[in-house]
């Protein structure tokens, strides 16, 4: 190991500094429970049929994927 | 152990009083990755909806705190890569999150900016495990167990981020 690779820890500290005081300040729990409250988000049967359509057409015309992936 | 079976079962009074009980551990190893308090608490509310969506997957036997360390360290990488692709958008400058712990006020601070520069320049995986190894003095075991890695894999991940400092360093006109 090059002598000065000895020194970057110590220069990283120095410089960078450990994390003062990593304690919990409040409560996170009336967030956690919003966030499990929330509903989930949910497609609409069309939004299905439709990426089900696309899918099909691939498979039906595979000489289409380059032509829509050119269009990215 | 009958509190994580219930959890496991998709009891909601078993996982509040595990999230209780493990958020302010969790917080504190977040926030030492990303050192960015705000962040690290939604990452830490983030965390927990992850266990809560995984518990099913979750095995009793094993403990509860590694597991959760370990999904709170995959959260803790994701948003530093976000971030990272954010702030190569904006501009070179370090993050504001390497300059928020108190540095020692003998280093001065053009070397302060060049030294959080060059560490904000590392791969997220490297940046991450070196801060807990270098700066924060964590246990490599428990680094290792937080990665999913080898003792061996967090040594080798030091050494790299310390040569690529010691480069990026020396471009700098900083002879370390």
């Amino acid at each position: 190991m090059n002598p000065s690779d000895e020194r970057i820890p110590d220069l990283m500290k120095r410089a960078l500094g450990p994390v003062a005081d990593a304690g919990l300040k409040r409560d996170l729990w009336p967030r956690m429970r919003a966030r499990l409250d929330r509903p989930a988000i949910r497609l609409p049967w069309w939004d299905w049929a439709l990426a089900a359509a696309i899918v099909l057409c691939f498979i039906l015309f595979p000489a289409a994927i380059p032509a829509v992936l050119y269009q990215f | 152990m009958e509190l994580l079976e219930q959890f496991t079962r998709g009891d909601s009074e078993a996982f509040e009083t595990l999230f209780r009980q493990f958020q302010g551990e969790v917080y504190g190893w977040i926030v030492r990755i990303v050192r960015d308090p705000g962040a690290a608490e939604d990452l830490t509310v983030e965390t927990f909806w992850r266990i809560y969506r995984a518990r099913s997957r979750f095995d009793p036997q094993r403990g509860f705190g590694p597991w959760a360390r370990r999904i709170a360290t995959n959260v803790a990488l994701e948003h530093l890569r976000t971030r990272r692709n954010e702030t190569t958008l904006e501009d070179d400058s370090p993050p504001a999150c390497l300059r928020w712990s108190p540095p020692d006020p003998a280093v001065g601070a053009e070397l302060r900016e060049k030294v959080a520069a060059a560490f904000g320049k590392l791969p997220v995986k490297l940046r991450a495990t070196a801060t807990l190894a270098m700066i924060e003095e964590a246990p490599y075991g428990d680094i290792a167990e937080a990665l999913g890695v080898s003792i061996g894999a967090v040594k080798s991940r030091v050494f790299r981020a310390v040569r690529l400092l010691r480069g990026d360093l020396q471009r700098m006109g900083v002879e370390p």
